[in-house]
């Protein structure tokens, strides 16, 4: 029992501290994420000392005269030696340099001269060097006991037995050819041949035998038909198991005194020792891709379990993120403290992700997704932390128990292992603990928000269980939980997948960030490959270092790290110090130079040493030494070789002997028959790689240049190009969502109204337009067709001179009654006094001064209404502030893109209704007055076929469009109706005096049994009940909130059941519709509001005076982003799902992420433009400008088409823009409407 | 639906099998075994059409265990001659060609006996196997067994006993996290010895030869091979019997 009890309390505690961990982890997601990946580059900063992969062989030169065969445990004092540089190499190398040349050339000579006896004086110092023999007081010594002797060739190369040695000294030479027999070599006829028959055919990369043999590169070998030189060059390749200096150093001096090379100035002071990295072999490489698929196969199926979160694949990466760095870490960390890698990383490396495991994450993520969900993130984190602390801790405890027992295996490689296991197994614990936990938790952040939404909608349509108090204030949430951890989409209601994938791939083809990241790696990798190439960069600025200082020739240090390395043929190296070469035999002759024109002058050669010569084995190839010592099965794979100075021989032949060692058919091969062909078979080669890189690159750009066309098709065009049509051929094609237009648009004008067109409603099927004059217009908004008209009940004339009359008469009326303009700024728009102000919103003006005759018909209608205003609302202090807010109001209003919401501006006070004006309307339920009549429409809205119609007078009317009758009315309130919106069966009116009026249309019928019309497209239109005409309609106020807001309402909008209203007062208020209930009260601007943006996925956008745009979160009422966009007010929003577009009264458009507030993009237009705004689909925007409307690509910001209203567009602004479901747009166009077909779009949508 | 999930094992499988060595061990027993779901898969014919969609997922599985087996024997059988690899890859070729050709089929056979074998050992025995199954764990177990394999190929032991007795550890270590059955340990059991003991017969005939021989005419380590490659194969082939099992649910 006492063990168990401290089990317990162990587990207790375990699971308080996990807890606590979570909480924090949740609370503070950002600065946790930092502090992890700061401690992630640390731990991984010691890596960038290890090597990268992909390097050549690494080189470490020491001097020769003291040189001691390095211990095979590491001394004192590392820091020069690299680690490698441990125990005698595999072989030592001495090569000796052979160049020789027939001096002087006549012309009696044939061209095979060049090289028969030079090559065949090799015979000559073979024997020497074989026969060579050191005494000293210690004994004899000679080539024969210190050479490295081989045993066997490889069986595979039974074509190279004859020529390779088979037994004995390792000693290469192009004797080997004749098998080391001079006489073998004297009946060769065709030497060319014999050297010929054993390269490769075809191209190759690797080393060849000739390479091999002569120990030089091909090129410099000069044994050719078309030396120009001809001089010979050839090495005699020794390789020895044992280093005696004494017997090297007489076989060197007994050389050189043999074939003195005079102006030899090579070096012999240097060794280098060559330390060849791993080879990789098919037979390797097979397992180890199979390792890596495994691993593969495990994440993948390891990951697939993550489920319930809101990004999948996010989570995933995290995972696999954290696996991966706190292998990195590990590996860091023990580098850091003095252990490094011994074991092949890549092989070990799936292993040890195998040994991490990716376990522990994923029984994380489960057990915090199966925490209750209305749980605080908080909660939830720590919740699922603690409940598998026992489980995590005692799983981390039992690998590293065993990774323990592992390492008292005492095998080297598994403690190496071991070791590594454990680092990184308590790297990935920590990882596990901070980085995913807090992944994790913003995950869940965002799941929970889009979940939420997903469900809320849902239950908008019923009456909600929850009372709904009016929540208090909320407080705005904390900075840091903004902007990146919240997103407001919501993905039920659109396919957001696509769109999602499409928009990386719009990111990666917008910045080309991949061709980039491509590019910028590469230039970088090949740039690090150059810098630390042995042959490559550094050691050459080294060398250029060591010559210019004052040192550079005598006082070079021997322990010098690197070989100075010249590159061979460069004239620009600095060898200014090393005598230039002389010719030594034949001085008069300098005229190398003319060599090339052939044998009109006979030139000797002359043989010089170059600095080039002496560190001639860089130039070789790579594999050239391991792939001879491969013939004998030694590897020389992580083990060196040393390469010891070589010895120079220099042979000057007589013309005599060159052609007495003539073979008798060398004298057939004529001379070239033009003298040009030098070089030519050399020169063939390379043509032939140029040709085959040249088409393969060909191939390339194509390639390239079709993915790139499939890619991203589109020109990569500014923002903003100002106004102008687009030839067919400049706009992009639909593969960003949408087809651009691609024939003309001409737009549809709707004639009929006589005055200017003040309300616009459309439910998708059907068009209302209500004109200064009252008269209502109902249009068929697929062809445009007008269905019913119904005339202002007031106003017989329907002449268009009457209707001036009327809609001048506002402005003297206004002048002197600024009391009038209190009560006007809500909603109701005062023509004259905006027209001062702003000259470029100027409608039609042309007879203002005639017409003062309605004024005493006005003003007791309007003193009424001001005169019933709460008294909370405070009268104006003096008429010049409101004259601007006037101004400003109807600045908000007018241009807002939605115009079913958009309070009416003013319409002409109707004087003298007449009844008789009236005969549609005899099933009339309520009998008006004549005084009613004397209002005009001021808000309409359509739905089904119904028609709201907020009068001035306060009254709301129903019509039915198609018939044109009146279907009922109600007269409860006085104010005038500034703003409507109609909702399923629910009607919203915002009153002038600032409240707010909730009706209910109600029918003999219950709801449920109406038709529907319309399908449920676009989110803002819900299906609209379809009311027949023998239905009584009854419209009945169930709630009148009277004191709204302290100020007037200037927005009203509605959707996803929840009305939200903006008013004067700087605040925001949410009313869920069906129970009229104030859900909050939401404060952040410092100006009034002129825009709200609402739709079905509860997005609240709201924009104010101040220019600035606000995100709420309407199920929490916490404001989301609050971004400063416009110099002046905010006059339009609109939001698609991914950004938000707002216009101002600066004329500019910003767009702006919508999850981060960031902005994107701005377009600034023409002065006077971009009042109003639609979005078609999630990539289109439209903007009403001067006359015309004009097309966006949001993804790009390019302007794509301007379509053009009339012929006489000036000065006509398009004020308002709807948009409607079959991708139309409705505009109007002073008294005309305008209706624009997309033709692409609607393709699209179908 | 089948066809696709049959190529995502296909895929994500090839990396485990048993060591060549094992292939030719079990050679008869896994005759003896095809004989007998042979025998069990007409049986199961007669027994009507009910039957005759587990026969159908019977030889599905034993398909996907035989490539399995074929798969792992080549590469192991590539791991296990690395040691000698030249630089040609000619050679290498070669050699992992001119090693008999029997032994991939064999191993594959192997392979699938043994994985068919263990869930139905664990009905008969009505303890169903409930331990970690899921296609993550038993890529782990693969990936394991892979690290056996190279661990007994690549590593340096200062002498055999300290090998065998390492590879015991780490196998012994394999059942534990991965099986912890006791029929799982029972079988992997058998199918060491018993295919140490064909391969020492085969050997002792001369069929086959081991370089260093150090336990009578193989190698000591053998047996920890078997066992581990038998637990593996049994992972694989439950997995895939639940697979099998659970696909018409989650449809």
């Amino acid at each position: 029992p006492a063990l168990m009890t401290v089990r317990e309390r162990l587990r207790q505690n375990i699971s308080a501290a996990f807890y606590r961990h979570g909480l924090l982890c949740a609370s503070y997601p950002v600065p946790i994420v930092l502090f992890t990946s700061a401690s992630i580059l640390t731990c991984c900063y010691p890596l960038l000392k290890l090597p990268l992969p992909g390097t050549g062989p690494v080189v470490f030169t020491t001097g020769v005269r003291d040189y001691t065969i390095p211990y095979h445990e590491p001394q004192g004092e590392i820091g020069e030696r690299p680690e490698w540089y441990r125990g005698p190499p595999v072989a030592y190398i001495q090569q000796v340099l052979v160049k020789a040349a027939v001096s002087p050339w006549d012309n009696t000579l044939v061209p095979v001269d060049v090289f028969r006896s030079p090559i065949g004086r090799v015979f000559s110092l073979l024997e020497e060097i074989r026969n060579h023999v050191y005494t000293d007081s210690s004994g004899v010594r000679s080539l024969e006991s210190l050479c490295l002797q081989v045993t066997d060739l490889l069986p595979g190369l039974r074509r190279m037995q004859t020529i390779l040695p088979e037994h004995g000294c390792l000693l290469v030479s192009p004797g080997n050819y004749w098998q080391n027999q001079r006489d073998l070599f004297d009946l060769d006829s065709d030497l060319l041949k014999t050297i010929h028959q054993h390269e490769p055919k075809g191209f190759h990369i690797s080393t060849s035998l000739r390479d091999l043999l002569f120990g030089v590169m091909k090129e410099h070998t000069g044994v050719s038909l078309y030396s120009k030189k001809r001089v010979v060059t050839y090495t005699i390749t020794i390789a020895l198991s044992s280093y005696d200096p004494r017997f090297l150093g007489s076989l060197r001096a007994r050389l050189k005194q043999l074939h003195p090379s005079l102006n030899c100035t090579l070096r012999d002071d240097h060794m280098v020792h060559v330390h060849f990295k791993e080879e990789i072999g098919i037979a390797e490489l097979i397992p180890l891709v199979t390792t890596y698929i495994i691993l593969f196969a495990y994440i993948y199926f390891s990951t697939r379990k993550i489920d319930m979160v809101k990004s999948k694949w996010g989570l995933a990466l995290a995972a696999v993120v954290t696996v991966l760095s706190s292998l990195l870490m590990s590996v860091g960390l023990c580098t850091l403290f003095g252990l490094t890698p011994t074991l092949n990383g890549g092989e070990i490396f799936p292993y040890l992700v195998v040994v991490i495991g990716l376990e522990n994450v994923l029984v994380l993520t489960k057990s915090v997704v199966s925490t209750p969900v209305d749980l605080e993130v908080k909660l939830r984190i720590a919740q699922g932390l603690s409940n598998e602390s026992w489980s995590i801790m005692k799983n981390v405890a039992t690998e590293l128990g065993i990774i323990l027992i592992g390492y008292f295996t005492l095998v080297p490689a598994i403690q190496e292992f071991c070791l590594f296991a454990v680092v990184g197994l308590v790297s990935d614990f920590f990882l596990q603990m901070f980085f995913f936990t807090t992944v994790l938790s913003i995950d869940i952040r965002r799941m929970e928000l889009a979940d939420l939404n997903r469900r809320l909608p849902a239950e908008a349509g019923m009456p909600q269980p929850k009372p709904g108090p009016l929540r208090p204030r909320e407080t705005p949430p904390p900075p840091r939980q903004s902007p990146h951890t919240i997103t407001l989409q919501a993905p039920a209601f659109r396919n957001l997948r696509l769109p999602k994938r499409l928009r990386v791939v719009y990111f990666l083809a917008r910045t080309r960030l991949a061709q980039r990241i491509i590019m910028v790696g590469t230039v970088i990798w090949i740039g690090i490959l150059v810098y630390t190439d042995p042959a490559g960069l550094r050691t050459y600025l080294a060398a250029q270092v060591s010559e210019q200082s004052p040192l550079g020739e005598s006082g070079l240090p021997p322990h010098l790290g690197v070989a100075p390395v010249f590159p061979g043929g460069d004239p620009t190296s600095t060898l200014s110090v090393l005598p230039a070469p002389e010719p030594t035999i034949i001085p008069e002759n300098h005229s190398n130079g003319h060599d090339s024109l052939g044998h009109i002058t006979p030139v000797s050669p002359q043989i010089s040493w170059g600095p080039e010569d002496e560190d001639g084995w860089k130039h070789l190839y790579l594999r050239q030494w391991p792939s001879l010592f491969s013939y004998y099965n030694i590897t020389l794979a992580k083990r060196y070789i040393s390469i010891l100075p070589v010895i120079p021989v220099t042979l000057h032949l007589s013309p005599q002997e060159a052609i007495e060692t003539r073979h008798p058919q060398d004298t057939r091969h004529q001379p070239p028959p033009i003298p040009r062909t030098p070089d030519q078979q050399n020169d063939l080669t390379l043509y032939k790689v140029a040709a085959l890189g040249l088409a393969a690159g060909v191939l390339l750009v194509l390639l390239l240049f079709c993915l790139y066309r499939v890619l991203c098709p589109r020109n990569y065009g500014q923002n903003g190009v100002p106004h102008g049509r687009r030839r067919r051929g400049d706009l992009p094609c639909d593969e960003y969502g949408y087809s651009p237009p691609v024939s003309e648009i001409s737009p549809l004008l709707l004639r009929g109204h006589s005055m200017d067109i003040e309300c616009l409603a459309s439910d998708g099927m059907l068009l209302a337009s209500c004109c200064l004059a009252g008269q209502i217009r109902v249009w068929d908004a697929q062809t445009g067709d007008c269905l019913t008209i119904i005339p202002n009940n007031g106003l017989r004339r329907s002449s268009s001179s009457g209707g001036w009359e009327h809609r001048d008469g506002w402005d003297p009326m206004t002048m002197p009654e600024p009391d009038t303009l209190s009560g006007a700024d809500t909603g109701a728009c005062l023509e004259g006094a905006e027209c001062d102000g702003y000259p470029l919103r100027r409608r039609l003006t042309p007879s203002r001064p005639a017409l003062f005759v309605d004024q005493p018909d006005l003003t007791p209608l309007i003193d009424t209404n001001f005169s019933e205003l709460p008294p909370s609302q405070k009268p104006p202090k003096n008429g010049f502030d409101f004259g601007e807010l006037v101004d400003r109001a109807y600045q908000e209003h007018e241009p807002s893109p939605s115009l079913a919401f958009t309070p009416s501006p003013t319409a002409p006070q109707p004087r003298r209704p007449s009844v008789g004006d009236q005969p549609v309307m005899s099933p009339d339920p309520c009998s008006p007055g004549p005084t009613d009549w004397d209002s005009s429409v001021w808000a309409m809205e359509l739905r089904g076929n119904l028609i709201a119609a907020g009068r001035s007078s306060g009254k709301l009317e129903l019509w039915d469009a198609v018939e044109g009758s009146l279907r009922c009315c109600n007269e409860d309130g006085v104010s005038g109706i500034t703003a409507l919106a109609f909702h399923n069966n629910r009607i919203v009116a915002a009153r002038l005096n600032g409240s707010l009026d909730f009706f209910t249309v109600e029918t003999n019928k219950p709801l449920g049994l109406l038709q529907y019309r319309g399908a449920p497209g676009r989110g803002s239109m819900p299906p609209s009940p379809c009311y027949r005409s023998e239905d009584v309609i009854n419209c009945q106020l169930t709630r009148s909130v009277q004191c709204a807001h302290q100020k007037p309402i200037t927005v009203l909008r509605a959707a996803a059941g929840r009305v939200v209203t903006g008013s004067q007062d700087h605040t925001v208020r949410v009313y869920r519709l069906e129970d009229s209930c104030c859900l909050f009260t939401l404060q952040g601007h410092s100006g009034g509001i002129t825009s709200i943006y609402i739709d079905q996925t509860m997005v609240l956008a709201s924009g104010g005076q101040d220019g600035a745009i606000c995100l709420w979160d309407v199920l929490t009422g916490s404001r989301v982003s609050h971004v400063y966009g416009h110099r002046g007010d905010v006059t339009s929003l609109v939001c698609t799902t991914s950004c938000v577009i707002s216009s101002g009264l600066d004329d500019l458009i910003c767009i702006w992420d919508r999850s981060t507030g960031i902005k994107l993009y701005s377009i600034q237009q023409e002065v006077g433009c971009g009042a109003s705004l639609g979005v078609i689909s999630e990539s289109l925007l439209v903007t009403g400008g001067q006359g015309c409307v004009s097309f966006w690509d949001l993804n790009f910001g390019d302007l794509l088409q301007t379509v053009y209203l009339g012929q006489n567009s000036e000065g006509q602004g398009v004020r308002q823009l709807l948009v409607l479901e079959n991708a139309a747009i409705v505009c109007d166009f002073g008294s005309e409407l305008s209706l624009v077909y997309v033709p692409s779009v609607l393709e699209k949508l179908d | 639906m089948p066809r696709l999930e049959e190529h995502c094992w296909s895929c994500s499988c090839p990396t485990r099998m048993k060591a060549e060595e094992l292939s030719s061990a079990s050679w008869v027993a896994s005759k003896a075994e095809e004989m007998m779901s042979i025998v069990t898969s007409v049986a199961g014919h007669a027994c009507g059409s009910l039957h005759r969609i587990q026969t159908a997922n019977l030889i599905r599985r034993g398909l996907v265990l035989f490539t399995i087996g074929v798969f792992l024997a080549l590469v192991l059988n590539l791991l296990q001659i690395q040691r000698n690899v030249t630089l040609f890859p000619e050679e290498v070729m070669a050699t992992l060609f001119s090693s008999a050709w029997w032994i991939p089929p064999c191993c594959g056979t192997a392979a699938a006996v043994i994985g068919l074998l263990y869930p139905c050992l664990d009905s008969h025995l009505g303890e169903p196997h409930k331990f970690k199954r899921e296609w993550a764990s038993v890529m782990r177990c693969i990936a394991v067994f892979v690290g056996i394999n190279h661990a007994s190929a690549k590593l340096d032991f200062a002498n055999n006993v300290q090998l065998s007795l390492t590879l015991a550890a780490l196998s012994l270590g394999l059942w534990w996290t991965f099986d912890r059955s006791r029929s799982g340990f029972g079988l992997g059991l058998t199918t060491a010895l018993l295919a140490t003991l064909i391969t020492q017969l085969l050997v002792y005939n001369g069929v086959y030869q081991y370089t260093s021989p150090d336990f009578l005419y193989v190698r000591s380590w053998l047996p920890c091979i078997f066992f581990s490659g038998g637990v593996t194969v049994g992972n694989i082939g439950r997995q895939l019997a639940m697979g099998c099992a659970e696909k018409p649910h989650n449809d």
